[in-house]
């Protein structure tokens, strides 16, 4: 194809996205829409597969079997957000081994957000009532990604996620109205978990600078500050609910604007977190990785035996 | 990893109920029939989605092109007599 003829489908791509056209995987796309979707959802799936470790850590040490069977749950129910986004990866054209690799070797980015530790109980129910929660606000948008399949991918996970975020929430409650050591817990958690829950939706839009394209191409349908003021309106009195403050000082309602006013995020420590500083980066790596090599006998155990039905059922077809 | 693990990728269908037919639902990696049955379980019917499952290998399926759209859809697009409401009938008569 001309260079003239490439900027033609181009034009008439947008056009088709801009009509709210969806985009199933062997139409023709724009090479930069096929990778900013391949980068965009094989980072999502790292984000799920990585995300069951802040969890895993408290299933053997959850309080009761009505938690521990909820969590476990949950961590399974990520592994198959997993899956599913990396399916929709791969009807683009990626390889799912190459894209595996690319997370065990540090190569690939997942969200920072699990880089963050889980030292207590009372993390299992901010991270689901927050992480939970920003994660929807952002997957609830993506039900209408202009591709096929990361849409599709996304309403099912949708459906999934609202119980992963009553569950924490229902921990939250129920620490804050119990001892007073236990609300100090709960207080301890929010405080650590909601600045990064909100820099989960990512950089202001001013400094998001790919965002505009997204945006076109229906990727995106909100933006960053959008989606984030929209979760803070949403979570700002489900903390008041239950009597627990969310720790900034220039949070104020502003009746004018209809919303909350919030203070200065730290966007230093967001960057850091993603150079790979945050307190837990090489940990999750570590863990992922032993748990790869650890899975390599079930694998190779798979494929004998995949083996031997094949060589089985070859013999009995030839007798037959 | 070994190139061993590259398993095939299966097209996964499920049956909610009987009485509907399988729908797509997605795909996975499994290395035979039997695991990709199993991981499909595992995968796609977590919430009793299902009774019933399918698996194809993607490699199996034929698929029209999506550059072939014109002439293999548009003869449909002007045969109006092929709907019902092509035909005038009397109100009187009522639904028919
Ligand atoms: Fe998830
Ligand atoms: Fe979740």
């Amino acid at each position: 194809m001309s260079k003239e003829e490439i900027l033609n489908m181009e034009a008439r791509f947008e056009r088709y996205v801009a009509e709210e056209n969806k985009v199933e995987p062997k139409d023709w796309m724009p090479e930069k829409y096929r990778k900013t979707l391949i980068r965009q959802i094989s980072q999502h799936a790292h984000s799920e597969v990585v995300g069951m470790l802040p969890e895993a850590n408290w299933i053997s040490r959850a309080p009761s079997l009505r938690r521990k069977v909820a969590l476990l749950a949950k961590v399974q129910d990520e592994a198959g957000h997993g899956l599913y986004l990396y399916s929709a990866a791969e009807t683009l054209g990626a390889d799912r081994q190459q894209l595996v690799e690319d997370l065990l070797s540090g190569k690939a980015k997942y969200s920072s957000i699990f880089n963050y530790p889980t030292p207590t109980w009372a993390d299992m129910g901010a991270i689901g009532w927050l992480v939970d929660g920003a994660a929807i606000a952002n997957q609830v948008m993506l039900c209408r990604t202009s591709y096929g399949p990361y849409a599709r991918a996304m309403v099912k996970i949708c459906k999934e996620e609202s119980f992963h975020q009553r569950q924490g929430y229902e921990i939250m409650m129920a620490l804050a109205a119990g001892t007073p050591a236990q609300k100090k817990m709960a207080q301890d958690a929010l405080n650590r978990w909601w600045w990064p829950s909100l820099m989960m939706f990512g950089p202001t839009d001013d400094h998001s600078p790919n965002s505009a394209q997204s945006m076109k191409w229906r990727i995106k349908r909100k933006s960053n500050d959008e989606l984030r003021q929209e979760f803070i309106d949403k979570t700002v009195p489900q903390a008041e609910f239950i009597g627990l403050s969310i720790p900034d000082p220039d949070l104020k309602w502003n009746a004018e604007r209809g919303h909350y006013d919030f203070g200065e995020i730290n966007w230093d420590e967001f960057y850091n977190v993603i150079a790979g500083n945050g307190k837990c980066n090489r940990e999750r790596l570590a863990a992922r990785n032993k748990a790869h090599d650890e899975g390599k006998w079930v694998r190779e155990a798979a494929n004998a035996y995949a083996e031997k039905q094949r060589v089985r059922q070859q013999k009995q077809t030839s007798a037959a | 990893m070994s190139k061993n693990d590259n398993w095939k990728i299966w097209e996964v269908f499920i049956r909610s109920k009987n009485g509907i037919s399988h729908k797509h639902v997605g795909s996975l990696h499994a290395p035979d029939a039997e695991m990709a049955i199993k991981n499909a379980r595992d995968v796609y019917t977590r919430r009793s989605e299902g009774i019933s499952i399918w698996v194809v290998p993607s490699e199996s399926i034929t698929a029209s092109r999506p550059d072939e759209k014109e002439p293999l859809f548009a003869p449909a697009d002007d045969k109006v007599y092929r709907h019902p409401t092509f035909y005038e009938i009397p109100d009187e008569i009522g639904h028919m």
